[in-house]
């Protein structure tokens, strides 16, 4: 198992997009360490041939009719919204400016 | 009439069917009570004083116009704030929700609605559901009823707190690893934790969605299993349901008779770290259930000793990208000082609006689904996985039910195990491996600790979609011990504020 350092968290914040501050990437990193070490314990376990197993009920492809129904509504879902402008979310920049 | 905050759903249906009582009646007797009591307890998030009453009036009316009501119309509920209702605050526990107010009713609450349960309120949880204690609110930490210094459990703790404390006969939670059954057994009451797919899990916001679950609160097994009943079903908005009847959970929990059921103890979970209370009510448990018929043997689980681990990469492998909506741009939280890009806004957005415990999980499922680790930790943890539910189908060849304590300690101390997350997570020790299985399991209580006089549950699992079978041996067990007690565990919890 190999050691968690700050920059492998910082890392892993980045790609999580979490603003972490510095001055806890070394408490995350020992915390992550101590979680990752305790968890690499599935590698001792012979899988040979195994299938994975992602959920427990063995479904797949699920379908219903493709009806049209009645959505919801616009004014209430816009109400929660941090910020709108026509009847439309308004977010940030998405592009730099040049 | 007595103090309708000490009856029993069951009971409350009796009265309100005679009309003894009417539903505002018993709606106003449990707000009284959470807006005199709760500010000890703290397990509501958001108390509908208002739409309770509506709600009450609303099967008062239908009652009085002899129109059909379900057996529970009327009897009062405390929801987990990770279910959407309309109209009413849903934050998760989490600051990055907090405003957000659901245009529509999880299928849940539907089902409670058209039921005509009355929901009082919203309780308090670990944050989107991660922890074992509640203390991971981002609000504030749930207190224990049995003694308020301590732990209600995790992370359902609102429900099991206020469920406990007489707030309400009923209650909701969701259990990923034990979120429902570990919270009832350190509260003295019942919790079950259906089927996965048993249950509906639209508009419960995820966690990790292949092991999340909704399921009943109660202090009695008949009450937890008629609220399964209510709650439970096939839905078409939820792909993962299934389309099968529910099962007989309600005769189950009546038959109190478990003469010629074969049940297993796992060998796995009890033993060396295990606190000798819970033990030894355990195994006072066995000798009972030995003494009412019961064939009882122990089985070897031998992959449950991975199931934490293979826990402990799967849920937040899951919730990492589960939790990848909160992006600050549709809903609750944004923060921007209008100069931000939109990256950066998501960013410091999530850094504010998730707790530490939120964090530590996205960053470990980040890391396990990341290229150059995802063969040996999350997709070697989904074959693990593979082999402990292979092995528990394989004792339900030989058994019929499997039983272990539900969680190796009682209720510990606020704040004992905040800054150590891996004892956190060993809270969830046996309740895991029956989640990866999706297979039911519940909790009901078997007694005080020695050491400490705080509650003790057993864990009882089923096969999958044989939830009948824990009912049915729960009953039994709460029968006797009942008998023996002369009344139910949770009868002799402390009063609150000296006005029980």
């Amino acid at each position: 198992m190999s050691r968690i350092t700050r920059e492998e968290v910082a890392k892993l914040a980045e790609l999580a997009r979490l603003d972490l501050p510095e001055s806890e990437l070394d408490e995350y990193a020992k915390q992550l360490e101590i979680i990752l070490e305790s968890v690499a314990k599935v590698g001792e376990v012979s899988t040979k041939d195994v299938k994975p197993m992602s959920h427990a009920t063995g479904l797949v492809n699920v379908f219903r009719e493709d009806v049209t129904k009645e959505s919801l509504s616009r004014d209430e879902i816009l109400r929660s919204a941090p910020a709108t402008e026509d009847d439309r979310f308004r977010v940030p920049r998405i592009l730099d400016e040049e | 009439m007595s103090d309708l905050t000490k009856l029993s759903a069951v009971e409350l249906s009796g009265e309100l069917s005679k009309g003894s009582v009417s539903a505002v009646e018993v709606t106003k007797a449990h707000l009284d009570r959470i807006n005199s009591l709760d500010k000890s307890v703290q397990s509501f998030l958001h108390v509908d004083n208002a739409g309770a009453l509506k709600q009450a009036e609303e099967v008062d009316k239908n009652r009085k116009e002899n129109k059909k009501v379900s057996a529970l119309a009327g009897v009062p509920l405390a929801l987990k704030d990770v279910l959407t209702q309309k109209g009413i605050p849903t934050t998760c526990g989490s600051k990055i929700l907090e405003g957000w107010i659901p245009p529509y009713d999880s299928t849940v609450v539907k089902n409670l609605k058209n039921a005509g349960i009355v929901i009082l309120g919203k309780t308090n949880m670990d944050e989107f559901a991660m922890g074992s204690s509640t203390e991971n609110s981002a609000y504030f930490p749930t207190k224990n009823p049995w003694d308020l210094t301590k732990i209600p459990g995790g992370s359902s703790g609102g429900s099991s707190a206020a469920v406990s404390a007489f707030f309400a006969p009923l209650g909701i939670g969701t259990d990923t690893g034990g979120s429902i059954r570990q919270p009832a057994a350190v509260t003295g009451i019942v919790g079950a934790k259906p089927s996965y797919g048993g249950v509906s899990r639209f508009g419960l916001v995820a966690f990790a969605s292949s092991l999340d679950q909704a399921g009943p609160f109660a202090r009695t097994v008949l009450d937890c299993a008629m609220l399964h009943e209510v709650m439970a079903g096939h839905d078409p908005l939820d792909s993962t349901s299934i389309n099968q009847p529910v099962p007989d959970v309600v005769k189950a929990a009546q038959l109190q008779d478990v003469k010629g059921m074969k049940i297993g103890i796992i060998k796995e979970l009890g033993g060396d770290g295990w606190q000798n209370g819970v033990l030894n009510r355990f195994n006072e448990s066995v000798e009972l259930l030995k003494s009412m018929g019961a064939q009882v043997k122990e089985i070897s689980i031998p992959h449950s000793l991975y199931a934490l681990a293979t826990y402990y990469l799967i849920a937040p492998s899951e919730a990492s990208s589960n939790l990848a909506r909160f992006d600050g741009m549709r809903y609750g939280l944004r923060v921007d000082d209008g100069n931000l890009s939109a990256e950066e806004v998501m960013n410091k957005t999530r850094e504010k609006g998730f707790g530490k415990e939120v964090k530590r999980r996205i960053m470990i499922g980040t890391y396990a689904l990341s290229s150059g680790y995802y063969d040996a930790y999350y997709a070697q943890a989904q074959k693990v996985r593979a082999l402990i539910a292979q092995d528990l189908t394989n004792a339900f060849k030989e058994v019929d039910v499997l039983i272990s304590p539900t969680s190796p300690t009682t209720a510990w101390g606020l704040g004992e195990r905040v800054n150590d997350p891996m004892a956190m997570y060993l809270a969830d020790l046996a309740t895991l491996p029956p989640s990866l299985a999706g297979i039911p399991a519940m909790s009901v209580p078997i007694g005080l600790a020695d050491e400490d006089k705080l509650p003790v549950g057993l864990q009882i699992i089923a096969p999958f979609m044989n939830d009948d079978r824990m009912y049915r041996v729960g009953g039994a067990i709460e029968a006797s011990l009942k008998t023996k007690w002369n009344g139910l565990l949770i009868d002799q919890a402390p009063a609150l504020g000296g006005a029980k």
